[in-house]
């Protein structure tokens, strides 16, 4: 039953690719989780504060984020706007759709983390004389990012774990990489089972690292 | 001249059809894994909150390669594994068994999570009744543990309903796949995708809309 011949080799001598490959994979991924927090947070302040329009956007925004694939959204952003003749390259594609993604979660950990802090804080900055921007930046927002710090830290792996479907738009970083590779030598299984390695390690070094930075940002 | 043999046609009644079908199939993979993956994920979640340091040195690392490595990968390594261990799987088979597992994996921890939501008192207040061990996890871990983590298990189900997106990599034609099909037909990306994007939306929102009710009334 088992004759198939184990051929590691091919793999082993394009090992220095795929450690480059999965240096792109994290950079789209950092990339996409500090933009996706950026405007995550502002669609989680839009969503709170105002009316109109602009909430209509930013709950559409969060809802169809989070309700269809991330393939689907990275098929829309690649092949759907095409439609209108934006062709977004795959680097974009990846990073437009995991910003997409990541922002319409993170909104609503940011929703919730701004819910559990009480209202009297910000009007006990703002009598203190702190402007808006002041009491925002300096008493509310500190404190929603200790209780966001854990959701953004599963995004950021969610986000390289998502990472891998550019290898379906033509996208090389880690997965896309290994398919190249794989389809040349066609040794598949032997690529995607080192891939499958370096993935799981990328994953572990993220939670070690955030759990040292949580360490270092949150002792009192 | 007009050319005589017309390549693209344009999107007809039977091509929604054609998307209403697939849908269906995506929601029967999603359904299939989803109660198997339930079924054994709460068998590994008693086995974690049972089994002590036994489980957590074997089980929780093997569950959590499934859940540190993209499911792309996952899928891809398991299609091209069955082969070389002699099993001979179709894409429905193949993407089944993976989806079923991965399910399995978030489930287990949902599930430990529902077991430690029941304080030992009632546990042993239920036991000193003459409870069996057996009756005691069906009428009283049930009810308040499966209640504690309900809105958790929708939202892996939910992910893993969208994440069967994926399964279309092996040739399964659901929901996306066909989208896919009917694009590279009709040639027209956006319309088909709105559609696509729709069926996904219809079978994701209310569902998650039922469990953030579900949640707010009891969390009150």
């Amino acid at each position: 039953m088992f004759n198939y011949n184990f051929q590691w080799r091919p793999v082993w001598r394009s090992l220095p690719d795929l450690f480059e490959a999965s240096l792109v994979t994290l950079q789209v991924a950092a990339l996409a989780i500090v933009l996706g927090i950026l405007v995550g947070l502002v669609l989680a302040l839009v969503r709170m504060n105002m009316r109109g329009p602009a909430r209509w956007i930013a709950t559409a925004w969060v809802e169809l984020a989070r309700n269809t694939p991330v393939l689907f959204q990275l098929f829309f952003f690649g092949f759907g706007l095409g439609a209108f003749g934006w062709h977004l390259t795959p680097f974009t594609i990846v990073l437009v759709g995991l910003t997409f993604n990541s922002a319409g979660y993170l909104a609503e950990n940011f929703r919730g983390g701004f819910n559990a802090i009480p209202d009297t804080q910000l009007r006990a900055a703002r009598s203190l004389g702190m402007t808006a921007w002041q009491a925002y930046t300096r008493v509310v927002i500190p404190q929603v990012f200790r209780l966001v710090y854990h959701p953004i830290t599963n995004q950021m792996v969610w986000a390289v774990l998502m990472s891998s479907l550019g290898m379906l738009v033509g996208f090389r970083e880690l997965s896309g990489e290994t398919q190249f590779l794989a389809s040349r030598s066609y040794r598949i299984f032997e690529y995607f089972a080192v891939t499958a390695v370096i993935y799981f390690v990328i994953v572990k070094i993220i939670l070690l690292v955030s759990r040292l930075l949580a360490m270092r940002l949150f002792r009192y | 001249m007009e050319p005589s043999v017309v390549f693209f046609s344009g999107l007809t009644a039977s091509d929604v059809w054609f998307l209403t079908e697939a849908a269906f199939r995506t929601l029967l993979i999603s359904v299939l894994s989803i109660s198997m993956g339930t079924a054994i994920g709460i068998f590994c979640g008693w086995l974690l909150y049972e089994g002590k340091i036994f489980a957590t040195l074997t089980l929780a690392p093997i569950l959590d390669v499934f859940r540190s490595v993209p499911l792309i990968i996952q899928l891809v390594l398991f299609y091209n594994m069955a082969p070389i261990l002699g099993l001979n799987l179709d894409p429905f088979a193949s993407g089944t068994v993976i989806l079923t597992i991965y399910t399995a994996a978030l489930v287990a921890n949902v599930a430990r999570g529902g077991f430690e939501a029941v304080g030992l008192p009632i546990r042993r207040a239920a036991r000193s009744l003459g409870m069996t061990y057996f009756q005691d996890l069906r009428y009283v871990v049930l009810p308040i543990g499966g209640r504690a983590v309900f809105p958790a298990w929708i939202g892996v189900a939910l992910g893993v309903m969208k994440d069967s997106a994926l399964v279309s990599v092996l040739g399964y034609v659901e929901l996306l796949k066909a989208s896919q099909i009917l694009i590279t037909r009709t040639q027209q990306p956006f319309v088909v995708l709105a559609i696509a994007g729709a069926f996904y939306f219809a079978l994701s929102y209310p569902v998650s809309r039922y469990a953030a009710k579900l949640e707010k009334r009891w969390a009150q």
